[in-house]
Order: C-alpha cells, then structure tokens, then sequence
C-alpha cells in the first residue's frame, strides 16, 4: 500500500494490544461497544470523523440552516476524502463520483444515526426469506433470470427480540399493528407479530399527513402513522439516558437535532457508554486496514491513520467493522479479506449483491384559498403510510414484477430552498414562477420519498475496485456498477401510480408523477440506504458472513450494517441494521466468547 | 494512563492532550471544508482519545458567520450589474415583495463563489477528467467561480454584438428577457460556455440567495420568507402541530434575528 504523500513514512507505532477494536462509531459501533464492555473487555472504537455533539455541531441557534447542513453537506464525508467511481454497465469506464448525490456518505461520532430521519421500520417475515418466499408462491421461472436475491440466513422471529431491543433503546413513537400475532386497530396490519407495544405513542400530524390517511382509509387502504425515533413524549431508556418531545421543527434529515429528540448514538448511547472504564474511542482517526496473520483465517488488529499523518497499529483479539455499509465492503478490499466477486464467473463474494432503494414521488398542489398545510412543522419520522404494496403483501402474479414498497405523506418539513415547488407548467424563473411560489409554498405536498421502494440484486450489479482512480492514501477507489432493471422500474410505475391515485383523493388540483426510471443516476438524490456487497447467508460460496455476521474465513472478525443485506426491503434500513447489531453482538457474547471460532460450520 | 483535564482519563498511545484544546482560530469547520489540505499541513486540530467522559470545546462546531457587506468579492464591477439585472429578470420586483437584485440574490452568489463553493473545496478534484454519461454526473475540472466567469464573459461578448454594443444591464426589459429566453431555449449560443448550463445554474443560485437565510447575502430582510409565509429559523411547534388548516401567525426570524433588532441585520 502506499501511503506515500500524507503518511509520514516510518513504520506504524504499535500500540497495547485491545480485547476488541470496532472500525467506525455509529450506530453499530456503539450498540457492540455497549455489549462487549457489559461482558469486561477492553474495547476500543475507532472513529474516521470528528467528535460531534449537539452542544457544539447543532444547536438551537442556528441548526436550521438549510444552505450549510442540506446544500453544502456540513455533517458529511468530503468526496476529498473519500469517494466511489460509478458506472451502469460493466462495459463502460466507471468515473469518480466528484460530489454526493444518489447517496451521502456519514462522517463522524455518530455516523448517519446523527442526520438520518428515524424512521423505524421492520422488514417483513417474508423478507428474510425472499427467494424461498417467492419461489414458493410464484414459482422459480418467475424471477427474472439474472436476479440474484437470497434466504438472509435468520427469521423474523429470531431477530424479533432484537427489533424490539432497539425500538425501546430509542424510545420509538408509533402504534402497534400486530401485538403478538393479533391485528391491532391503527397499526400497521402486514407487520411481523411484536411482542409488546411500541415504548411511546405515535407522534402527532400535521394537517396534510392526517388528509393523506383520511383519503387511503376512504379508498380502502388501512393507513397508519410511521414509527419515528423522534420522540413523541418525553422518554427514559433502559440505559437511563433521557430524552425530549420532539418540537416538530422539520430539521432531521441531513441536520443533528438540537433538542435531544431524536434518537441517535449521542442520545441513546454514547453518554452511558462513556463513563465506563473499560472503554475508549478515538475520532479523526481513519482505518486503512484490517491486519491478518500469515494464514489469513486470524484478524490480528488494524492500521489506522490519524489526521495528523501519523500512522498506528492496534493489535486486538476480535476485530469489529462497523463502518457504513460501503466503507465496510472497501476495507474489505483493500484488506484482501475474502475473495472478491467476478461477475463474469459468477464467483466470488466480496462486492456480490450490492442494491439502493428504489425510490420516487408524486407532489400535489392543492387550492391555496382553501388549504394550508404549514408544511414546515414536521419531523423526519412524521407521516402516514399504506403497507398493502409492500414486499409480498399483495399478489404479484398479474403485475409481472416482485417486491414493492410503503407509499406515505412522510413529508419532513418545508426548508424553502428545496420546498418551494410550482404546479407543471410553471416558467422556472420570472414573474409567473415568482407568483406560483408564493401562491402554492403552503398549499402543496411534497413527500419526497413517498414511495419507499425494495431494491432486489443482479448478478451484474456490484463493488469492486477501480483501475484508475485513486484516493488520497494511493489506494484503488471502490467501484460500483448499478442500474436499474426492469422489475424495479415496473414496480415503480405500479407503486407511484396507487400513490398518486390517494394524493388526487386529498383533494389535489394538480399531480404531478416523478416515477423512477433508468439508467440509475448517481446524481439524484434517493436515499443513502445503500446496501449489500459483504452479506450474509447459509453458504461460503455466496455470501461473505455467517448469519451471526461472522466472516466465514476470519473468525475473529465480524461485519455489521446494511453491506450484510442480501437484498434491500421496501422499508428505511437502520432498525435491521441495529437489530442485526444486537444479533451479532449476543452471538459473540453467548457463543463465540465460550469458543473462539466458527459458529456455523460451512 | 495518565490523567487528563477535567479528570478525562487520557491513555498512553496517541492521545496528544492538546488535540481537545484546539485554538478557535483552528476551527471545525474548516477542517472539515479543508480536510485534504490540513492533512498536509500539521494542524493541532487532530485525533484524541475519548474516555471517561464527553468531550466539549466551544464552538468545536463552529457557528456561521455573516457576509461582509460591502463591494464585490468574486464578480467585477461589470459582472456584478450583469448578475443583478439577470437576478431581477429571475426574480422580478412587484409591489409586495423586492426583486433579485434589491434582496441580495447576485451579492449571495457573489460570496458563495469567492467562498468554498466556487473552487469545488472538499469535492474530488484528482485526473483524470473525462466527460462520461448524463448519469455518471459533472466531471469538470474547473469549479463553479472560473465557469461563472467565462460565461459572463461571453455573454458580455453576446449581448453587446447583438445589441450594437450595449451590455446586458443596459437593455430594455423586453430585450433582457428575450436574451434569457434564447439561452434557456439554447437559441442564443455563447462563444466556448455552455449558455444554457450557465443560464439554468445562475437561476438555481439566485433563487438559492433567495431563500436562504439572510446572513449568506440574500433574502434580505426575509422578504422571501415573508412572500411565502414561512417563519424561518424557528425550532418549536409543539402548539401547532393540531391546529390544521389555520395560518401560522408568526413572522419569521433568520438566525441573526430581525432586521429591526440589529443593525446590521440583513
């Protein structure tokens, strides 16, 4: 490797070997953290970003900043620092993704669970095991042939203490829709049986979210308010941390909360985590590689480089990643950790599997004399939702296409740089466009990812590293080939129509569709639910890591978040990432510490 | 381990005590903005262990701070009144609410190019450029500020050969709009820039200026906001949450107030 240029170039300085080091600090990072201390070990977190705090990065004062946080991307990683190249197709040259957009990449303590929504979804039972799922009911010829989903390896049932561990770690506002197998009026009808309500009651709704739920029920649909991680009442977790009524702001995504509202590692976690002495975590320190022995099957620690230059070795015992889902798969990589996918032979594991989300909306624009929505008070949760076109709830077989969605009013907010839309038609600049924005700012809904579609893998979909471009230690930036195929553009179109359809039944004068179509592009924001690339399943020959989301060929390391996906959901992924979190973390506490090896014979 | 400030437990190893103690003048901010650069040039603002307790330096997060009113900073004298006439075509002036050039929107530009922004600071800048696809995104090596400027050169240049020698701030408001309706159109073509790439990012940027908060130079006074009906930098709504359908009363405040209460407040 070479780290010629901003590394100073001695060998790295070796540190006091560490019972367990965690690559990343965010979510994931934090709930292992929490775990492995509770069992006396030495752990320390590793963390490529600052420190941040609502104290000091997002307060009250000027949080609201739509330019800084939103446009300029305050709370992100700089592509300077790290980027993708991006390509459709295997057969063009893949180009540097040179500013964010399709997705943006966290960045610090905290990671994305500082400037993410909460929303807190789980995926259905037949999620997990999809391609058993499907071929059962549809039969194998039913998939299109280059579709590569997978069985997760795990059941609903097995992760359902896990979901429900998060969902109380967060204090989650939201009403029960199946409390241990009985239908729940208000809830969400299609949800795996929970066994206990959600810790607080659903949020409030601002008056266009309640007309969207009036319109589905009257059109037949059973419409329920999403779960939200910002806080409807006040709230104690089980660690004693406390946390505030969310204030309706409208400043979530993209922006920290200043209010102690919405839950996140620095709300729920890292205060109670802190204080115990078996612990640290250092920030500004980024790692480049995860060290193995001469045999490759034993992790020994990682190589981290801190911000001044300055290059250091952490020997420990067991090695945690858990970093975002791509930065995951790209240490991977450049580790030589597994071998990495060929999609040309079909062989191969790390960078197999890789998806997003497929996502579109529908604005209406309602008679400003007659409608005032106050748009601006929101939160990032907010909103209500149908779950009859979602996953496998509705029969695919006349629709020639599987998977699907939750469509919502789930606008969360009304910033006016990105909020103030004209009805079709309008000239874009002068004095038509001057008074159709001022005519429909109030009156107009905008749900921005209203539909939340599933995302399924293709055998030509996936990461790899890149020929040409390099980042700024010298090393092969990851590659990613993505485009859309046409089962998700037709559930797009089939989903963003049923959408449209209960938006025009609110009352709207003017629809106006935004279905998703191809080619995939890098440029339009979706959501950063990007997926895939190190997952997990029952065999070593197509899937990087054991249900327990331990690799298969290191023991002694295991890989948590969203790369573990087979295949996204139609849902908003972070409470299946916490719950696998949860998962692994039980795993390693009630079987790999008794016996350090493979949990699962492959 | 040794003992740090305020009892934090700082352990042997890389902790470097004094990376917690960082002079504001070394801000977040800019690190984060200039993350490559500081990386090659030692800055105290560096990794620190944690432990013990959370860390907290003000200001580590570095609140905004307001333009400087005054002359131009990026665009010349000439290019100024051209970005302020076509700030005032994009937003026209009406009885209620000011126009482009009166709440600030070519000032916002102005500062937003000489600022981070115009020289693509903290995007990937490495070679090679190539132009791939539509959906592959901008592969340009010149950042937003050096587009700005070869393209008002040469609108200068399209406009005065059009309009026997006058420049675009000079023409009658029919003609003004007629120049901008042939960019947009892509029937007015410009000498080496793309016209209509230039045309539809100034839109964009003016309208930015327009409802951003006032402290970047735009919106002044928060006319936008007012025009709108949107209470601005405000964090509670507890109180209006249930009240559907009823007009918000209040008006907005940006984050360096009201107009009224400052000054200096834009």
């Amino acid at each position: 490797m070479d780290l010629s240029g901003s590394v100073k170039s001695h060998m790295p300085r070796k540190l006091p070997k560490k019972d367990v080091v965690i690559i990343g600090f965010g979510w994931t990072g934090a709930i292992m953290a929490n775990e492995l201390t509770d069992e006396g070990l030495d752990v320390i977190a590793l963390e490529r970003g600052p420190w941040r705090d609502a104290p000091t990065d997002f307060p009250p004062g000027y949080m609201q900043d739509e330019l800084r946080y939103r446009v300029r991307h305050e709370l992100f990683l700089r592509p300077d620092q790290l980027t993708f190249t991006f390509r459709n197709k295997i057969d063009q040259t893949a180009l540097p993704i040179r500013s964010w957009g399709a997705f943006m990449p966290p960045n610090g303590v905290g990671g994305g669970g500082v400037h993410w929504n909460a929303e807190m979804w789980r995926f259905l039972p037949s999620d997990f095991v999809l391609k058993t799922h499907l071929t059962e009911r549809y039969g194998k010829d039913f998939l299109p042939e280059d579709m590569t989903i997978q069985d997760w390896g795990i059941t609903y049932d097995e992760l359902e203490p896990h979901y429900d561990r998060f969902e109380y770690l967060c204090g989650t506002s939201g009403t029960a829709g199946n409390l241990n197998g009985k239908i729940m009026e208000g809830g969400n009808p299609f949800e795996g049986p929970r066994s206990r309500p959600y810790p607080t009651p659903a949020q409030a709704q601002p008056f266009s979210h309640t007309l969207f739920g009036k319109a589905a029920r009257e059109l037949g649909y059973k419409p329920f308010p999403q779960p939200s991680g910002n806080l409807s009442q006040a709230y104690t977790n089980p660690l004693g941390l406390q946390m505030g009524p969310c204030t309706y702001c409208g400043f979530c995504e993209w922006f920290g909360c200043s209010n102690y509202s919405k839950a996140s590692p620095q709300t729920t976690i890292l205060p109670y985590l802190i204080r115990k002495p078996n612990f640290s975590a250092r920030d500004n320190s980024e790692v480049v590689k995860i060290n193995v022995d001469r045999s490759g099957k034993h992790a020994t620690g990682v190589t981290f480089v801190d911000t001044s230059g300055e290059k250091w070795e952490q020997p420990a015992d067991l090695v945690i990643l858990s970093a975002f889902s791509l930065f995951n798969v790209q240490l991977l990589l450049h580790s030589k950790i597994g071998m990495p996918y060929d999609p040309a032979s079909n062989t191969g594991v790390i960078g197999r599997n890789y998806t997003h989300q497929t996502i579109s909306t529908v604005n209406g624009f309602f008679d400003h004399k007659k409608f005032n929505f106050n748009p601006f008070i929101a939160s990032g949760a907010i909103g209500m939702c149908i779950d009859e076109f979602n996953g496998d709830n509705f029969d695919h077989g006349p629709h020639g296409f599987v998977g699907g969605g939750y469509v919502g009013q789930v606008q969360t907010g009304a910033r006016p740089i990105e909020s103030t839309l004209t009805p079709p038609g309008t000239p874009k600049w002068g004095a038509a466009w001057k008074s159709a924005v001022r005519d429909n700012y109030l009156s107009t809904v905008k749900p921005g990812t209203g539909v939340h579609g599933s995302s399924y893998a293709y055998r030509d979909v996936y990461l790899g590293l890149d020929p040409t471009y390099k980042d700024r230690f010298g090393r092969p930036l990851m590659q990613i080939t993505m485009d859309l195929h046409d089962n998700e553009v037709k559930q797009n179109r089939f989903l963003t129509d049923k959408f449209a359809e209960i938006i025009k039944a609110m009352g709207a004068d003017h629809v106006a569709k935004h279905y998703r179509t191809a080619p995939y592009d890098i440029t339009q924001y979706q959501t950063t639910h990007v997926n895939g690339g190190a997952i997990m399943g029952t065999d070593p020959s197509t899937s990087a890591l054991n249900r327990y989301l331990q690799h298969w060929d290191v023991p002694n390391l295991f890989v948590l978040g969203a790369s573990a996906f087979p295949q996204n959901a139609g849902y908003n992924p972070t409470l299946t990432v916490a719950a696998l979190a949860y998962w692994a973390a039980a795993a390693i506490r009630d079987k790999y510490l008794k016996n350090s090896g493979r949990l699962i014979d492959a | 381990m040794i003992a740090g400030p305020h009892g934090t437990e700082l352990q042997e190893g890389p902790s470097m005590v004094e990376n917690k103690v960082t002079p504001t003048s070394v801000r977040r901010r800019e690190f984060l903005a200039g993350t490559a650069m500081l990386l090659f040039n030692a800055t105290p603002l560096g990794a620190a262990t944690i432990s013990g307790q959370l860390p907290w330096t003000p200001n580590a997060g570095s609140p905004p701070s307001r333009i400087k009113l005054g002359p131009w900073e990026f665009f010349t004298g000439e290019e100024g009144r051209t970005m302020e006439a076509i700030a005032d075509c994009v937003i026209p002036p009406d009885p209620e609410t000011p126009g482009g050039k009166e709440a600030g929107c070519a000032v916002f530009v102005d500062r937003q190019l000489a600022g981070p922004y115009g020289q693509q600071d903290g995007l990937y800048i490495r070679p090679p450029f190539v132009k791939g696809t539509k959906s592959q995104g901008s592969q340009s090596e010149v950042g937003p500020a050096q587009k700005y400027r070869e393209a008002l050169g040469s609108f200068d240049r399209a406009c005065k050969s059009r309009y026997s020698g006058k420049a675009f701030a000079d023409l009658s408001a029919a003609e003004r709009d007629a120049v901008l309706k042939g960019l947009e159109s892509g029937d007015v073509k410009l000498d080496g820039a793309d016209g209509k790439a230039f045309f539809e990012q100034a839109i964009k940027d003016i309208q930015m200026g327009f409802f951003a908060d006032p402290l970047y130079g735009g919106n002044r006074d928060m006319v936008a906001w007012k025009m709108i009906g949107y209470p601005g930098a405000r964090y509670n709504y507890l109180d209006w949450v249930n009240r559907h359908n009823e007009r918000f009363p209040l008006p907005p405040v940006g984050m360096t107030g009201r107009a009224e209460w400052t000054s200096q407040a834009r």
